[in-house]
């Protein structure tokens, strides 16, 4: 099966990691993986913004960047979402077959179990775009659930959004933090060791409060954690 | 603390004392989630909730598109039936034509049933402006009146008060509007119930006018419905002889049948109930009793005109995405300036006003896109899409310039995979150097967060040195 890797800005810029996992799960899953070098941003800060000009050329670049192949994976909730949800009211077709990651590894290419080993506790933010737009339900739930050594930790008020909100977290910083130390209380809560989520931004939120906080708590993307191996570990 | 929301700071301003506030933040967050999870309850019982939410969507669509229509119907209906019909182009129209009816009456004194249309148009400042003393007489818009406060949510005006509070304005304020609070009122709600009752009753018994909004009006039959939790509408409406109802012209249902979906909808998104306490419905005018019905614009037609934002006139203000909403929770009701707060009243108002004020343009920002409000709601209203829809307008009208130069420089790198891997090369390069605060508006992030450091080597270098391997 021949996959195009559609990064992200952000994990391509600040979590390369994140994009070296996907790559290593995705190929010993048996995938070709090609990264179309032409690939830049899906545009959503532009248009959640307002600024739906400057998000056109963006999404007409990834309309014609990934034409014609078999599926377009991407290692984030919400740049899926801004794809396949919004890309129509810009008067821009989607390229076909855009997939998260979960729902490639569970819908495509139908497994649960991908070989991971992870021995850690671990607790799952669903995020918003994850959850409610692309309705991901119970699949990183179930690819979670069968790595080997890992424990899964339920996050109490899990469908809650963390506060990040693109722009939402510089415009209006006050209620972006408020949310943002409620989340970190449950994941606290939770004495989990690791917070895993499919969506960066979110986690540089959470990870970055937690952080200043010295909450001593790791964030990880999905891919990091089933990309992980005894032989290779995360 | 003021009656009214004008002159209030933007959305970000005002919601930062909010989030200062820790009993307030106490409060919301308690009664937000003790009715979320109520509606949520009551909603999953409910086996046809998906087709009942598409049947609301899609009679108020149809209300909408040919509203001209069922306006007249209702008009026709309603005089058939004895009442009177006046349209009110504007607030002040509709301001002007109550205090016509009232001073008519010789009255100086009126009951008020809860009503959003009211609090809308400041009827009661209006009123007062000219002698005359509108009575709040739901419960938590008694609290807020008393307190002269704003009310912060629509089902739950008083949602921003705790009983310790309630009976303090209770003990301040009763003597003053009325019968004065009983000696010794302790903050057990049923203390402060019977003291509201016994402040209340006097005022029943004595009012010759009542001023209600309405829920529903059916064209067909020309009935108006309001639906409450205590009783004390019902008074107002049956009570005074003369009983006079401010409606907004997106609260028509085209007929009878259609209130089998609404009575459904409404209840179990509002207060999570099956169905609530009191349902008054009236048909024109009760023998005895003079009846007007005013039917108010207030921007509603210009909303309308909209093709994206019109949905918004779907609302059948059960405030189910205030009580789902993260940044309600934190920021609370009056941080929206508006009697609509909320992800509701986030993309209503702006509209129904048209962006008059700093504050209105950064109503559509107030919201994290996050969707739980779209989830929740009973005529499923895509909030997030108006949301971004009116973002849109507020960037293309040139009110942020700063960002708008930001935004079509990050543009112009990101349309360019070159410019992109310098720019990660030289952030990359200077990583040691990257700052505890940044500058600017993005001081924002840094002042309670830590910025990733860029990593040595962007994910499209690595790729491109795996590939040359």
């Amino acid at each position: 099966m021949r996959v195009a890797l559609f990064v992200t800005c952000v994990n391509d810029t600040l979590f390369p990691g994140t994009g070296r996992a996907t790559v290593r799960l995705l190929e010993r899953l048996g995938c070709r993986v090609e990264f179309p070098e032409a690939q830049t941003c899906c545009g959503q800060m532009h248009f959640n913004t307002g600024y739906r000009d400057d998000a056109l050329p963006l999404a007409r670049r990834v309309g014609e960047v990934f034409a014609g192949y078999d599926a377009v994976v991407m290692p984030s909730g919400s740049c899926a979402a801004m794809v396949r949800e919004w890309y129509p009211t810009l008067g821009v077709e989607p390229p076909s077959g855009v997939y998260e990651l979960a729902e490639f590894l569970v819908d495509v290419l139908k497994v649960e179990d991908v070989g991971a080993y992870f021995p850690h506790t671990v607790t799952y933010h669903p995020t918003c775009h994850s959850l409610r737009s692309l309705r991901l339900g119970e699949r990183p739930y179930k690819l979670l659930s069968a790595v080997r050594g890992l424990t899964l930790k339920p996050l109490g008020g899990s469908d809650e959004c963390c506060g990040f909100g693109g722009t939402f977290s510089l415009k209006n910083p006050a209620v972006s933090a408020a949310m943002g130390t409620d989340k970190v209380r449950n994941v606290l809560d939770t004495g989990a060791e690791v917070l895993c989520a499919a969506d960066n931004s979110c986690l540089m939120h959470i990870g970055g409060t937690m952080r200043r906080e010295r909450a001593g708590v790791r964030v990880m993307h999905l891919a990091q954690i089933l990309a992980s191996t005894e032989e290779n570990p995360a | 603390m003021s009656p009214t929301f004008v002159g209030m700071p933007p959305f970000p301003k005002a919601a930062a004392r909010a989030v200062d506030n820790a009993q307030l933040r106490h409060n919301l967050h308690k009664a937000t989630h003790t009715i979320r999870d109520k509606r949520a309850a009551v909603v999953s019982e409910q086996p046809d909730w998906a087709a009942l939410r598409a049947a609301g969507a899609g009679l108020k669509t149809r209300v909408l598109r040919h509203l001209d229509d069922y306006l007249e119907q209702l008009e026709r209906a309603v005089e058939r039936a004895g009442g009177h019909v006046h349209w009110a182009a504007d607030g002040a129209e509709a301001n002007r034509i109550v205090l016509d009816l009232v001073r008519a009456t010789g009255e100086t004194e009126v009951v008020k049933v809860k009503s959003m249309a009211t609090q809308e148009i400041g009827l009661n400042e209006a009123l007062a402006e000219q002698g005359i003393t509108a009575y709040e007489t739901d419960l938590a818009e008694l609290i807020v009146q008393l307190g002269d406060d704003r009310p912060s949510h629509i089902l739950v005006p008083a949602i921003h008060r705790n009983r310790a509070e309630i009976r303090e304005i209770f003990q301040r304020a009763m003597a003053s509007w009325g019968r004065p609070a009983p000696d010794g009122l302790t903050d057990e709600p049923r203390a402060l119930a019977e003291a509201a009752r016994l402040h209340l009753r006097e005022r029943f018994l004595s009012a010759k006018v009542g001023i209600s909004g309405a829920n529903f009006a059916v064209a067909e039959t020309g009935t108006l419905v309001v639906l409450e939790s205590e009783g004390n509408g019902r008074m107002c409406l049956t009570l005074p002889e003369t009983l006079i109802s401010v409606v907004g012209i997106e609260k028509l249902v085209p007929t009878w049948q259609d209130l089998e979906v609404f009575m459904q909808l409404l209840p179990r998104s509002s207060t999570g109930e099956r169905m609530n306490p009191y349902t008054s419905m009236w048909t024109g005018a009760a023998e005895g009793q003079d009846f007007h019905l005013v039917l108010l614009d207030n921007g509603r037609t210009n909303v309308l005109a909209d093709e994206v934002g019109r949905q918004a006139l779907r609302c059948i203000r059960c405030s189910a995405c205030l009580n789902a909403c993260p940044v309600y929770e934190r920021a609370g009701g009056h941080a929206y300036g508006s009697v609509y707060p909320g992800p509701i009243g986030a993309i209503l108002t702006p509209q129904l006003r048209g962006f008059s004020s700093e504050l209105d343009e950064s109503l559509p920002y107030a919201s994290t896109l996050c969707g739980a409000c779209y989830d929740v709601c009973p005529v499923a209203i895509n909030i997030p899409e108006v949301l971004l829809h009116l973002r849109a307008e507020v960037a293309a009208s040139g009110a942020h310039k700063g960002e708008k130069l930001a935004m079509g420089a990050a543009r112009r790198v990101l349309s360019s995979p070159g410019l992109l891997a310098a720019g990660q090369r030289t952030a990359g390069r200077f990583r040691k150097l990257t700052p505890r605060r940044l500058p600017g508006p993005l001081a924002a992030w840094t002042d309670t967060r830590d910025i990733p450091a860029p990593p040595t080597q962007s994910f499209r270098d690595w790729w491109a040195s795996r590939e040359e391997k």
